[in-house]
């Protein structure tokens, strides 16, 4: 791991896998298309409306998953100082936030014409909005320091205190009386949906992921970059 | 022709459902546009002011 430590060694690691994972990302992303507009039915009861699923759920899945990697990257940059795993933070807030921010309005769209509301103050939506906020508050916590060492600081510090709201989401709908729907995927036994709808949700699902770690890599290199202008910038004016 | 107008209207739920793609469309797509192009201004101005990248060029040469 303290291998990529040096930023050389990780862009040239990035660039070896960046053309590959877009690549991925959109070979999947496009056959996921494909399988859930012409391959996967209507729904008995929801008709057509059932597709928003292929949008929606893959984003509330992403939108978990990368709070959960920028909490990992937290704890390791807290303890570990590593110091990718700041910017590592810092490059996937943003994208986890998108996320958020989709899963939150694919649902009210989903919402509206099957359980006649565009939102319900229940467990699950709530804690989805009370995620979206935390991903926006890590992000502006983290440059509301004029030392960025302080801002990273304090934002994995907000990322670990919010890791709480994770499980709460996940088990919302088992622990609380819920508009929201209980799991049909991620539960005991196994998921409990039709192959000819589960496949197309899994590769949206990995699409949306190849999308992530497509925008990781090249986000941090971005950083890095970033990083060596500043460092050289400064190291002229001392010199002036 | 019939059938792409049954497609677009999504068995009257057509506003709904493309509506939710057409956001995530546009979400994803900003997000992979302006990281994309973070990415080339900061490799422009690296070059601009003669600072070797870290990792060399993206063909690997003049690593520092």
């Amino acid at each position: 791991m303290h291998r990529f430590a040096n930023p050389g060694r990780f862009i040239r690691f990035a660039n070896t896998l960046l053309p590959w994972c877009a690549g991925l990302t959109g070979v999947l992303i496009a056959a996921g298309l494909y399988l859930a507009f012409f391959v996967a039915p209507p729904d008995y009861q929801q008709g057509e409306s059932v597709r928003i699923m292929y949008v929606h759920v893959p984003s509330a899945w992403m939108a978990l998953f990368i709070y959960v990697s920028i909490a990992a990257a937290s704890a390791v940059a807290l303890i570990w100082r590593h110091p990718l795993a700041d910017l590592a933070a810092k490059a996937s807030a943003p994208i986890g936030a998108g996320f958020t921010f989709l899963a939150l309005l694919t649902g009210a769209l989903w919402g509206k014409p099957m359980w006649g509301t565009w939102w319900v103050w229940d467990a699950r939506l709530t804690s989805v909005l009370v995620l979206f906020f935390l991903y926006l508050g890590h992000m502006a916590i983290m440059n509301a320091f004029e030392d960025p060492v302080r801002g990273f600081r304090a934002a994995a510090v907000l990322a670990l205190v919010g890791f709480v709201n994770v499980p709460i989401i996940h088990f919302s709908v088992e622990w609380w009386s819920t508009l929201h729907q209980p799991s049909s995927v991620l539960r005991m036994g196994g998921p409990a949906i039709h192959p000819s709808m589960l496949w197309p949700l899994l590769v949206m699902a990995l699409g949306f992921k190849f999308y992530y770690v497509t925008l990781l890599l090249l986000r941090v290199k971005s950083e890095l970059l970033d990083a060596r202008r500043r460092a050289r910038t400064y190291a002229t004016l001392d010199a002036a | 022709m019939e059938q792409i107008g049954e497609f677009f209207a999504m068995g009257g739920y057509g506003a709904f459902v493309w509506s939710a793609y057409g956001a995530s469309a546009l979400v994803l797509g900003w997000l992979w546009v302006s990281s994309l192009r973070r990415l080339r201004l900061l490799e422009r101005d690296l070059a601009a002011l003669g600072i070797a990248p870290p990792g060399g060029g993206r063909k690997g040469e003049n690593v520092p």
